[in-house]
């Protein structure tokens, strides 16, 4: 009797110990109402540099919550490393720092869940359109909160590229031909809307990311005109700077990040926001549906968005903060670095930004599923660069 | 029972490895069994079962909206392959041909060298070729191929070269001829060797009779040397063909706009939308050229060189 006994009790404190984890973020499906204890660890996917021991350390130990990363190189290989090991996360992941392009891939496809923005206090202080942005909400539902953004900016070399260009029509003509580089990326397709948007207003173009068949095919059509002028489609940030840097480029598609490299360089280099507007990517820490360790997932959502961090992690990725109190700090760290990255900038200027969002089949404009998926824009792309 | 006696006595463990090795001596075939099932079963599992797979989920397809796989067959993914109005032949054809190129290269380079090598080099200058044939697989093979982008850059060593010269400069960089030397170069050692192995095998007395029987060196070479030398020439091909038909990363790194290969297209389709049965279809495509193309090895003689 005393041994059955003994064994109850054993199973009772395991099963305890076992709840103990979740007894903070309730999973199912209420949102949880308060951070509980932190697990002892964190397993991010992100880009490199976006748990940067620099500002990381602090948090660790703070929280005692051990990260531990895996980089991704690509917004594809952050949706394939969620969904291996039977998706959201596969029980190992808990937080990914995903782009605009992947994050509708994510929350459609089961793999991440709604977060509840109370339990982040510096969401309030958010930028408005990053608030609620299409992008990580759907239809009233936080599927994360948004971190850092950049525009997909127009880097020329001022000593070959003159006068200074003013439109993407650039990268669309003969003057550069053999010179110009774009990246190697589906949503690029967006870019080539935007532009036709602009240009071809008949088209009828209301969102670069969602387009109907006859308006997907003519941004289709566009590229592959595009192809012949191109040296070559940029895989990696490190590949456009090292093309700008040896001459084999002088005029192409990329963010401020390789304008920053450059410049660190002396590369004469320069960037612009054509007058047609640009393409923008913002990421979003979304939480995994299967995570481990909620707790501590919450906190550092909670921590990474504070306006000292999110300083410091601008001005580490290059990059721009979504947290507006940001400003002070970053001029602190590095003396006009708010001006620089366009932080101080008023709603106008934020109109003219696109933010990337995966394409899907329902369009906002035209209530309705007529528009072409991401699987579309892939093969399209495919068509293109193939 | 009389003979086994003596056999079972001491103690138990022993007695028990007695019994067992008796046991394997008097039925073969479980020897056999034992030896050759952990491999077997591991060529199986892995290795077949890892084939079936892709075959079987290459006939279904993704629901595009939440990018989970429908277990419902189908032939649309390879109608779409073989659609010409589509890339990926075009993709597939740009596969095989740089392939087939680099093999045909790396042959033209290999023979004389391994020709030499084999016959004429003393053992001292042999092992010095053999090491130097053999160093560059020491090094990352990410390492060569950046360090040929630089070479082939725009300010690169060729032309610097070409500039020294008074020559105009070229535009190698990113292009598919990029793609051809910087293939040719990192799968040679994989011909050389099974081409100097052939080689060495010959042995001089043929050549002494075609001499005795006056032919000149050129029938030498075209009516025993070569005909001699093929299987190890094909050898090497197997390998040279099936790792160029198969790779990624060059295409992405010194590759130029119109460079994909299949394998890029593979990686793509599985990153975006999980689109797992279009990745598998196309990735049976290599599957089905390399069947054929060892088959037609098989014909010539390769695996007797391996």
């Amino acid at each position: 009797m005393i041994r059955i006994r003994r064994v109850h009790v054993l199973a009772a404190v395991v099963a305890a110990a076992l709840c103990v984890p979740a007894a903070g973020i309730g999973s199912g499906k209420g949102l949880p109402t308060k951070i509980g204890k932190g697990e002892g660890a964190l397993n991010v996917i992100e880009w490199a540099a976006y748990t940067d021991p620099s500002f990381a350390k602090k948090f660790e130990q703070q929280t005692g919550c051990k990260i531990h990363r895996k980089d991704a190189g690509s917004s594809n290989e952050m949706v394939a490393l969620m969904r291996s090991g039977g998706g959201g996360g596969g029980g190992q992941y808990d937080l990914v720092s995903a782009s605009g392009d992947a994050s509708l891939r994510l929350i459609f496809g089961g793999d991440v869940q709604p977060i509840n923005v109370n339990l982040i206090p510096s969401w309030k202080q958010f930028l408005s359109i990053f608030k609620s942005p299409a992008h990580n909400t759907v239809d009233g539902s936080h599927y994360g909160v948004s971190v850092q953004w950049g525009p997909n900016t127009l880097i020329y070399n001022t000593k070959q590229v003159k006068p200074a260009p003013t439109t993407w029509g650039a990268i669309y003509s003969k003057t550069y031909k053999g010179k110009i580089t774009v990246p190697n990326n589906p949503i690029q397709i967006a870019d080539a809307a935007l532009y036709l948007m602009k240009t071809q207003p008949k088209l009828g173009i209301k969102d670069p990311y969602e387009l109907t068949k006859p308006q997907l095919d003519a941004a289709t059509k566009l590229l592959q005109q595009q192809k012949p002028l191109l040296k070559r489609y940029w895989n990696s940030a490190t590949d456009e700077i090292a093309d700008f840097k040896n001459g084999d480029v002088v005029i192409g598609a990329g963010w401020p990040y390789q304008t920053l490299q450059l410049k660190a360089a002396n590369a004469p280099v320069a960037e612009t926001i054509p007058r047609e507007g640009a393409t923008g990517w913002a990421d979003t820490w979304m939480l995994a549906k299967r995570a481990p360790h909620p707790n501590c997932a919450y906190k550092w959502m909670a921590y990474v968005t504070t306006p000292q961090v999110e300083a410091k992690q601008a001005l580490v990725f290059g990059e721009t903060p979504v947290n507006p109190k940001a400003c002070p700090y970053m001029n602190k760290i590095q003396k006009g670095s708010c001006a620089a990255y366009h932080l101080n900038q008023p709603l106008s200027y934020y109109k003219t930004i696109h933010f990337w969002k995966t394409p899907v089949p329902q369009c906002g404009w035209q209530k309705s599923n007529s528009c072409m998926d991401y699987n579309a824009w892939q093969q399209a792309w495919t068509q293109v660069t193939g | 029972m009389a003979v086994d006696v003596p056999a079972l006595a001491g103690p138990p463990g022993r007695r028990a490895r007695l019994r067992l090795s008796a046991l394997l001596w008097r039925r073969p075939w479980l020897k056999a069994l034992g030896l050759l099932s952990p491999p077997l079963a591991a060529f199986l599992l892995v290795y077949v079962g890892a084939l079936v797979v892709l075959f079987i989920s290459s006939f279904w397809t993704v629901d595009s909206f939440t990018g989970k796989i429908v277990h419902h067959w189908t032939l649309s993914n390879y109608r779409q392959i073989f659609d010409t109005s589509q890339p990926y032949l075009r993709i597939a054809g740009r596969t095989v041909g740089i392939a087939a190129a680099v093999t045909v290269t790396d042959a033209v380079l290999a023979f004389p060298l391994g020709y030499f090598m084999a016959r004429f080099a003393r053992p001292r200058v042999r092992t010095l070729l053999f090491v130097m044939v053999l160093l560059p697989l020491w090094s990352s093979y990410l390492v060569r191929i950046y360090a040929w982008r630089t070479i082939l850059a725009h300010d690169g060593a060729i032309n610097w070269a070409l500039n020294g010269l008074g020559l105009p400069d070229q535009n190698i960089a990113y292009t598919n001829w990029a793609m051809w030397i910087v293939f040719s170069y990192v799968w040679l050692p994989f011909m050389v060797l099974p081409v100097y192995a052939a080689l060495e095998r010959i042995p001089d007395s043929y050549l002494e009779a075609s001499a005795d029987m006056g032919a000149r060196n050129i029938r030498t070479l075209r009516s025993i040397i070569l005909p001699l030398a093929l299987p190890g020439i094909v050898a090497g091909s197997i390998f040279t063909f099936s790792l160029t038909l198969g790779d990624f990363i060059t295409p992405l790194l010194v590759g130029g706009p119109s460079s994909s290969f299949i394998g890029n297209v593979v990686y793509d389709f599985i990153g975006i939308n999980a689109n797992i049965p279009f990745a598998a279809a196309f990735a049976v495509i290599p599957v089905m050229v390399m069947a054929v193309y060892l088959l037609i090895a098989r014909r010539l003689g390769a695996f007797e060189a391996l």
